[in-house]
């Protein structure tokens, strides 16, 4: 296959992707409609103004938005064939991803101690469903990583791996763009009272 | 006789990436999240202004990261992606406005009998 062939599948395979993000989009919109609809019916029990804390949340948007960056210096890397670079920024990418789930996971489990969960309320089911959705994303994106990073070490920055980096990075700066949605709809807006 | 194959150029290559686009975008992600936290944790707005801004910055943030991460502007001709983009952004527009139309909807029209009616079917369960 000549280099120019090569790159046309490359180009075909990211506008494949990206169609694929764009129908997760619609999952998402899906999501937030539920949500939106039922945000108010908290059958007696909190809304969402009493359950959240924002500067939590606010830690985890910064934990999550530095981690999109750090994936972007990752994949500019990739691109300037620095081996090192990559799995150093690939791994903080990692790390900050790790920690995000981390703390959501941490306020899932309050939530849930403290007798709020996904059965409490419709309020409550809409929530867990639309952030712990988002959730999971972020665990496949994280196990994604982890063989994108073990295929860099062993088979070094071929064609092939850094269009793969490519891709992942585009599905990283997806859930990013989800999540400032959810910051927004989910926990400003709840500390609004809307 | 020997055709000539057209020489495809890839027009769905993401433009390479700069830098300098990953830090300007990641400067004004921030200030813009930062700025949608305070609007809402100095209560110097009223509340629907404040709707307003947070929702104002949460779409301009959308639109930073969509050109500086994901480079959604750096495509040429024929812009394929932009085309799904926009066609995901009409079904989400239909699905999320057309969920809380009907829905509130429903709720108007809901009589507070059929209101009852309905809590004491839930309270026997």
């Amino acid at each position: 296959m000549s280099k120019l062939e090569a790159e046309d599948t490359d180009g075909k395979a990211i506008f494949g992707f990206w169609v694929y993000l764009m129908t997760d989009c619609v999952l998402f919109a899906s999501l937030f409609a539920a949500y939106a609809v039922l945000h108010n019916n908290t059958f007696g029990g909190p809304s969402g103004s009493q359950l959240f804390s924002l500067p939590f949340v606010l830690t985890e948007t910064l934990i999550l938005l530095t981690s999109s960056f750090t994936c972007g210096l990752g994949v500019l890397s990739a691109y300037n064939g620095h081996k090192d670079k990559v799995v150093a920024w690939f791994s903080v990418t990692f790390l900050l991803g790790a920690s995000f789930l981390a703390m959501e996971l941490t306020e899932f489990s309050h939530l849930v101690h403290d007798g709020n969960s996904w059965t409490r309320s419709g309020f409550l089911s809409s929530f867990f469903t639309l952030v712990g959705t988002h959730g999971l994303h972020i665990t496949v994106g994280l196990l994604w990583m982890v063989v994108l990073m073990l295929q860099v070490l062993r088979r070094g920055l071929g064609t092939s791996t850094v269009k793969r980096l490519t891709l992942f990075s585009l599905f990283w700066h997806f859930l990013d763009l989800v999540w400032i949605f959810i910051f927004t709809i989910v926990y400003l807006l709840g500390a609004l009272k809307i | 006789m020997t055709e000539h194959k057209p020489v495809i150029v890839s027009h769905h290559q993401v433009g390479r990436p700069t830098l300098k686009a990953y830090v300007v975008g990641y400067a004004l992600s921030i200030l813009l999240t930062v700025g949608a936290y305070l609007a809402v944790t100095h209560h110097s707005f009223q509340k629907s202004a404040a709707v307003t801004v947070v929702v104002g910055l949460a779409l301009t943030q959308f639109l930073v990261q969509l050109l500086f991460f994901l480079h959604l502007g750096t495509e040429t001709k024929p812009r394929w992606k932009l085309l799904v983009f926009m066609f995901m952004i009409m079904i989400v527009a239909i699905l999320v406005f057309g969920s809380l139309w009907i829905m509130s909807n429903l709720n108007y029209r809901m009589t507070p009998q059929q209101i009852n009616t309905y809590m004491q079917n839930q309270a026997g369960l």
